[in-house]
């Protein structure tokens, strides 16, 4: 069986600007990736590429073995959830519409769309009596991620693509929900490709860690391979690790 | 005020709303698609707003001059009246649907497109509701300048309260003058409050 998601020689150009070099990787079914990289390193530009809200300049992306551009992109997005920081809500939507969209846009009957965003909302800690017809602006900003999950849960996708899920958060609040999403992913048995800018993250929620550095992907592996690695760019990621444990203590 | 007077007040303020509500509704029908068009055709965008824009630089005695000499379009009466409008309506109505649809937040944007909506649905269920607000204001804009505007029409034979307001100033007489001027101005006043309204009541965050 073909790998979930494979980049094959994949190099991005926008503008200008190559933002990708003859990246090649494979995402394998119920694993979590996590693409590790500064501001700048092109990771966010892979992850669009996943559900082809951007195509390879060259090399190929393929889903399931067949490259995006010869997919019904529209069908390949509502089979893909995406969230995104901030969570990109629809602010003219309650809720419980904008977890029901992609059931809706698939043609679910209401009441099935109806009983699928109570459980959601459920599982993502936002009782629905009390949340399900609020509005994105009466939510704080952890509450509103929760959301942005359940909606990229709702139509049960095999792929999830989180683009700094946690980013925009205050630090407890980033811990909870990293912890709910370790929590989610066991029970879902999901497939992820997570893109940060935190190593912490990174170590905590990626089953592989991939880290790019201009465009070019400088290690993939493992936890403890990704603790080992003598990569220069991975160092850089070990040295605010080291940061970060001497401010804790 | 004698009770003619009266009449003819109430007359003319019927086909001056007649003459804004005309002009307003083939604005609008005009503009907003047009606006729509031009959010997925970036290049056009400076032709087309230009264009608008010197359209809305002439004064509109002129327009309504240059209009008379054409044919089908021109002539003097109503529908050369209706058109000279029209023009004028086009451009805010055109600016805000364009700037109203552009300044959605991108990240709702992309969020719509990467959960598989197609081009038609994004313009229905995101860009159109958020973009409602600022559209309307451009009508409202549209339509308070264009009961002003409608005044001129009077010089061609469009009717409406710019013929008390042409017939005052011919015979120097200010009660015609208010005749004309005070009921417009009612009319602009209670538009521009009436469509804040609805703007208010429609707004969807």
């Amino acid at each position: 069986m073909s790998p979930l998601v494979s980049f094959r020689q994949v190099s991005a150009r926008i503008g200008q600007k190559d933002i990708l070099h003859n990246l090649s990787f494979d995402v394998e079914a119920g694993e979590t990736l996590v693409l590790l990289g500064r501001s700048g390193s092109g990771k966010t530009t892979a992850l669009k590429m996943v559900n082809g809200l951007l195509l390879p300049s060259a090399g190929d992306v393929l889903i399931e073995g067949t490259a995006t551009p010869a997919w019904d992109l529209i069908r390949l997005r509502r089979r893909i959830g995406y969230v995104i920081q901030d969570a990109g809500l629809f602010p003219h939507f309650t809720v419980a519409a904008n977890v029901g969209l992609v059931p809706r846009l698939e043609g679910w009957p209401p009441r099935d769309i109806d009983a699928r965003v109570q459980q959601l909302l459920t599982q993502v800690g936002l009782p629905p009596a009390q949340f399900a017809t609020r509005y994105p602006r009466e939510l704080s900003g952890g509450q509103r991620q929760r959301v942005g999950v359940a909606r990229a849960l709702a139509a049960d996708p095999p792929l999830l693509l989180l683009d700094e899920p946690f980013g925009a958060l205050d630090p407890v609040t980033r811990v909870e929900l990293q912890q709910q999403f370790l929590d989610l992913r066991q029970g879902l048995n999901k497939t992820a490709l997570l893109v940060t800018h935190d190593v912490r993250e990174a170590l905590l929620l990626g089953t592989r860690i991939g880290v790019l550095h201009h465009g070019r992907m400088v290690f993939l592996g493992g936890r403890a391979e990704f603790l080992k690695a003598r990569d220069q760019e991975v160092q850089a990621f070990h040295a605010c690790l080291a940061e970060n444990w001497r401010e804790t203590i | 005020m004698s009770l003619d007077l009266g009449r003819e007040i109430l007359d003319l303020t019927l086909e001056h709303l007649f003459l804004v509500m005309l002009s307003m509704a083939i604005a609008a029908a005009l503009a907003i698609p047009a606006g729509i068009l031009l959010t997925r055709r970036t290049f056009l965008q400076r032709w087309v707003l230009g264009f608008a824009n010197i359209v809305q630089t002439v004064p509109s005695l002129a327009v309504f001059g240059f209009l008379i000499p054409l044919p089908f379009l021109g002539g003097i009466g109503k529908h050369t009246a209706i058109i000279a409008l029209v023009l004028y309506a086009l451009l805010p109505i055109l600016r805000n649907t364009l700037t109203g649809i552009l300044h959605v937040d991108p990240a709702v944007r992309e969020s719509a497109i990467a959960m598989g909506m197609t081009g038609r649905q994004l313009l229905w269920e995101v860009e159109l509701p958020l973009a409602t607000r600022t559209i309307l204001a451009g009508l409202r804009i549209a339509t308070v300048t264009t009961i002003g505007t409608a005044t001129i029409a009077a010089v061609i034979g469009g009717g409406g309260l710019g013929v008390f307001i042409f017939r005052g100033l011919a015979s120097v007489d200010t009660t015609l003058l208010l005749a004309g001027a005070v009921p417009a101005a009612l009319m602009a006043l209670a538009a521009d409050r009436g469509l804040e309204w609805i703007e208010h009541k429609l707004s969807p965050v």
